[in-house]
């Protein structure tokens, strides 16, 4: 016992004595949390716009004055002619170009129907329908009011003007929506539990696999081996460090994510520290079996890169949406532990849910630690004979 | 200064690491073409001494001089005129024999031809002329270490400067690679070698002995025993370890 | 002029004689183009909608079949109790809950309205919200194919219509979507991810490599040679240079045969930009290495670096949807002036006229962080 005490108390000093090491660890799940509450979202502020304007009349202005204070549009340019819009697009000006035809209002007035045309920068699809999205709308509603205000001064008795607006409101099925558990659609709810899961996998299993790696390569694995100390004390001191850290790093990014970001805590601590723990366990063991595997830092490195990291940051549903993958993706998310553990989180942390409900994805994520961890030891045990 | 047949000349030269003095003003020469060593024990600041000498490491304070060049504002002349091996061996691992030879003869200046020539000559010299294809990590530790040394002379420097060269090889390997070192020196080129196996001093024309930073003695083998009384070498070293002459 | 000759004449050979480590440099980011490619996409499809049925008549039924035919949409699950549909949306079983009230059939058929509750998961808001609007259209079309069929009985406004009377003014809009007319999202993402795979290569290898060398020892050897500090640099940088080059090559034919990603602009423009870049990129791996001196630490180093970078890039989300704040620190991200450069070239066909600023910028930046290493590395140390 003194022997495994005097052990993990050099892992420790090991581990805090590499100061740059140590600042990345919990410099950069602070930065990240930053980022991602931040910076890092989908939420459309103002895209530039560029109005070509054939036409130049009071309606035309009206429309105008309309998208550019309707806060998603910034005014970027004024075109003289249809031969700029390339340009404009070309050179990253503007995104989206209205073009009246001539004599719009005119025609508007007297013929009861004008055209205008929406071209839109479609490299970015997603941005692309949204602006048009925003635009049309705008337009209808800017017909809306139109037509009200017609109606308003027609005089009494006369027909009056269809009010048509899609029908969606007036007849047929009326859809009541509500958005749950995010009302405000903040990005930063939404990816600070991914970012939780993302830094666990980083310290535990990436970190894990190159230390051990480490003492492989500078042969100091061999003297530990020679030593009192028999394998099982060896892989638990190397990995109780880590463990540590996690939890510190984990508690750390949940204050800030709370206090700084609001993002809500729902559902039960309790359940929430025991399935972490059992991710974290998961990360470990994983960090153990890539560790017996790899040669060296640098093979260990590659290999938890690619096996790892990146299938944490893609399919787990940290950014991307795992249902907008194509099938064999999905089938392949099944097995990133980091996935099952993204539902759990975010089911406690945003929509309080209890393990009555996330019964079955916690299961999931005790049978891959108990497969990982039987694995890893035994691999380890292995290397050793 | 050149006139007189000193290629290295150093005064009072100092190196602190912080609080740490590794190298505590110490002067000496020495001649051309001879086999100076460095000897003390690890840590005496032998390693920390040569470093300064080649110009990877810039002294606290003193002055030295290197095959006509000043140690602080010629560095890079000092580096063309010298060779260095250094204790882990300096040879690329996946590199064969030939493209080492190839390497550093070509950034040393040499022509095409010319390295083509050496490296024949070198192998030759060695025996080792079967090998030139092989990558020097699938070589045993002796023959390494030969090649080395060849591949640190290959474009005839003034000097070659070897920090512990033999350490980690047996006997006879060492007896082997000294005769190296004598055929070199007998061409004219100045060697300068530490280590910290004190048999070794037999072979040099003159030691100095590090102590703790400082030069304790400096004479022939032959003079070093007269004057501390002793059959060895090995035996010079503990008296002065133990503070003593007798 | 001869060492600099040697000098890569020398990390070639070492760079060709590690096997593992070529097949891993050139396979690895070929598997991740793909698998990134299709995997990051903010396309929605497949939104798993729960209904909840408490009405059951055929007027719900054709709602329901609705959402089924609709290729955005996947029924995940049925049931007349409404805990259901939320337990659903608890686990994350589906994105959207669809609650028909009891008696709808009858309220439409009656009266010619009835409201149904669409409840959304919004964890994912941007998802939710481009969900909700998708539900919409298919609730509209819905209603619009009813109102041909049936003769609502009291609302003035059609009958009017159907009298004759005035239409109201429309404004016709057309839409003409340039570049990717058919919204495939990869065909947009493909340019950047391009660029992070060849910023992994250039950035990471190439500091890793002198790490490394520091780490044997043959560094020191290297020191006491008379190559100067720019030719070893420059030795270190160049086979780096080229493999990333080379990566980027497969890469533009894969997308381009693969994933039918264009290549409208100059290839030449395509790969100075890249030298460029490149040049940026490698400076900062070196500049990382001259001040680490483990492998590890040069690799966690790097990688926080990089990491952030890519983040704030424009890769994954928009730069326009951060704050302005934000906005600003993109000004000095390499990374983020080369990925807009990329897919202006790439998809719209953009030419030296239209980025030569950020070419300027890019020089800029690759003459800093360069230089930067070349002073910070020190043959001799003081």
């Amino acid at each position: 016992m003194k022997a495994f005490r005097a052990f993990i108390t050099k892992e420790f000093y090991h581990i805090f004595r590499d100061r740059r090491t140590l600042l990345i660890l919990f410099g950069m799940p602070l930065i990240q949390l930053i980022l991602f509450g931040y910076a890092v979202r989908n939420e459309l502020n103002e895209a530039d716009i560029a109005i070509l304007d054939h036409s130049r009349d009071e309606v035309t202005r009206e429309i105008t004055g309309k998208l550019l204070s309707s806060g998603h549009f910034r005014l970027s340019a004024y075109l003289e002619n249809e031969s700029e819009i390339e340009q404009v697009f070309q050179r990253g000006t503007a995104r989206i170009v209205i073009v009246f035809e001539s004599g719009f209002g005119r025609r508007l007035i007297r013929d009861g129907k004008a055209d205008l045309s929406i071209v839109t920068d479609a490299s970015d699809p997603t941005m692309a329908q949204m602006l048009e999205g925003y635009t049309a709308s705008i337009i209808e509603e800017f017909q809306r009011e139109r037509r009200m205000q017609q109606d308003a001064e027609r005089p009494p008795g006369a027909d009056k003007v269809l009010h048509g607006d899609g029908g969606v409101s007036k007849s047929g099925i009326t859809p009541e929506i509500r958005m749950l558990f995010n009302p405000e659609l903040r990005s930063a709810n939404l990816f600070v539990p991914g970012l939780i899961a993302f830094i666990l996998m980083l310290v535990s299993a990436f970190l894990t696999s190159i230390t051990i790696a480490r003492e492989k390569e500078t042969g100091t694995m061999e003297a530990l081996l020679a030593s009192p100390l028999n394998p099982m004390q060896i892989i638990l001191g190397k990995v109780l460090p880590y463990l540590a850290l996690s939890v510190i790093n984990v508690f750390t990014i949940l204050v800030v994510a709370l206090v700084l970001f609001q993002v809500p805590f729902r559902g039960s601590v309790m359940l929430f520290s025991l399935l972490s723990l059992l991710f974290i366990m998961t990360a470990l063991a994983l960090g153990v079996r890539i560790s017996s595997a790899a040669r060296d830092q640098q093979t260990a490195m590659m290999m938890s890169l690619a096996g790892l990291l990146l299938p944490t940051i893609l399919l787990s549903g940290f950014i991307f949406p795992i249902s907008n993958m194509p099938a064999i993706l999905q089938y392949l998310s099944h097995i990133v532990p980091a996935k099952w553990y993204l539902i759990i989180i975010r089911g406690i942390m945003l929509k309080g849910a209890g393990l009555d409900v996330l019964w079955q994805e916690a299961l999931i994520l005790f049978g891959m630690m108990s497969v990982l961890l039987a694995l890893g030891i035994s691999s380890f045990k292995n290397r050793l004979e | 200064m050149k006139n007189n047949g000193n290629i290295i000349e150093v005064n009072e030269l100092t190196r602190k690491f912080g609080d740490f003095t590794a190298v505590d003003q110490i002067s000496f020469e020495v001649k051309r073409g001879e086999i100076f060593g460095f000897l003390g024990a690890n840590g005496a600041g032998k390693t920390t001494a040569i470093r300064m000498l080649t110009g990877l490491l810039i002294p606290t304070s003193g002055q030295a001089r290197v095959a006509g060049f000043d140690i602080y504002t010629e560095s890079e002349s000092i580096k063309r005129n010298i060779g260095y091996m250094s204790q882990k061996f300096s040879l690329f691992n996946d590199l064969t024999v030939a493209e080492n030879m190839r390497f550093y003869g070509g950034i040393y200046g040499l022509g095409n031809q010319e390295i083509r020539h050496k490296t024949i000559e070198l192998l030759d010299r060695l025996g080792l002329t079967g090998v030139r294809n092989r990558l020097i990590a699938d070589l045993p530790l002796g023959w390494k270490q030969k090649l080395a040394f060849s591949t640190a002379v290959i474009h005839d420097p003034a000097i070659v400067f070897l920090d512990e060269p033999t350490s980690g090889v047996d006997p006879i390997t060492r007896r082997q690679f000294w005769d190296l070192m004598y055929e070199t020196a007998d061409r004219g080129t100045t060697v300068f070698v530490t280590t910290h196996y004190m048999d070794e001093a037999e072979y040099c024309d003159r030691v100095s002995i590090m102590v703790d930073g400082r030069i304790d003695a400096l004479d022939s083998p032959v003079g070093l025993k007269e004057t501390y009384g002793a059959r060895n070498v090995d035996e010079v070293f503990v008296k002065l370890a133990r503070g003593g002459v007798s | 002029m001869r060492t600099l000759f040697f000098v890569i004449e020398k990390e070639f050979l070492q760079i060709f004689r590690n096997r593992l480590m070529l097949g891993i440099i050139l396979v690895v980011p070929i598997v991740q183009l793909v698998i990134l490619t299709y995997a990051a996409t903010f396309e929605i499809r497949n939104i798993d909608v729960f209904v909840v049925d408490q009405d059951r008549s055929p007027e719900s039924r054709m709602l329901i079949d609705r959402f089924a035919a609709s290729e955005n949409f996947r029924l995940s699950g049925w049931s007349d109790a409404p805990e259901d549909g939320y337990n659903a949306l608890l686990s994350g079983d589906a994105a959207v809950v669809l609650q028909i009230p009891p008696h709808t059939g009858r309220n439409l058929t009656r009266d010619g309205h009835a409201p149904v509750s669409l409840r959304f998961d919004a964890v994912d808001g941007f998802s939710a919200n481009i969900a909700s609007q998708y539900t919409m259209q298919i609730i509209r079309r819905h209603n619009e194919d009813r109102a041909v069929f049936t003769m609502p009985a009291t609302d003035g406004s059609f009958s009017s219509a159907l009298a004759g009377n005035t239409p109201p003014p429309q404004i016709g809009i057309h839409v003409s979507r340039w570049y990717n007319s058919e919204l495939d999202f990869k065909i947009y993402m493909v340019p950047g991810i391009l660029v992070m795979l060849i910023t992994v290569i250039g950035g990471f290898l190439a500091g890793m490599n002198v790490v490394r060398e520091k780490e044997i020892g043959t560094m020191e050897q290297l020191n006491v040679t008379p190559i100067s500090k720019t030719h070893f640099i420059i030795g270190k940088l160049m086979p780096f240079m080229i493999l990333a080059l080379v990566m980027l090559s497969i890469g533009l034919l894969l997308g381009r045969l693969w994933f039918g990603v264009p290549i409208e602009g100059s290839l030449a423009l395509i790969y100075l930009m890249a030298v460029l870049y490149l040049l940026v990129v490698l400076g900062l791996g070196l500049l990382v290495s001259t001040i680490t001196h483990t492998q590890q630490q040069a690799i966690f180093i790097t990688w926080f670096v990089f990491v952030i970078f890519i983040l704030l890039s424009g890769l994954f989300t928009p730069i326009d949807s951060m704050p302005q704040w934000a906005q600003w620190l993109t000004l000095a991200n390499p990374v983020a002036w080369f990925i807009d450069m990329i897919r202006r070239v790439m998809l719209t066909g953009a030419g030296l006229a239209d980025v030569w600023q950020s070419c300027l910028v890019l020089l800029g930046f690759g003459l800093l962080t360069i230089g930067a290493a070349i002073l910070r590395y020190r043959k001799t140390i003081r």
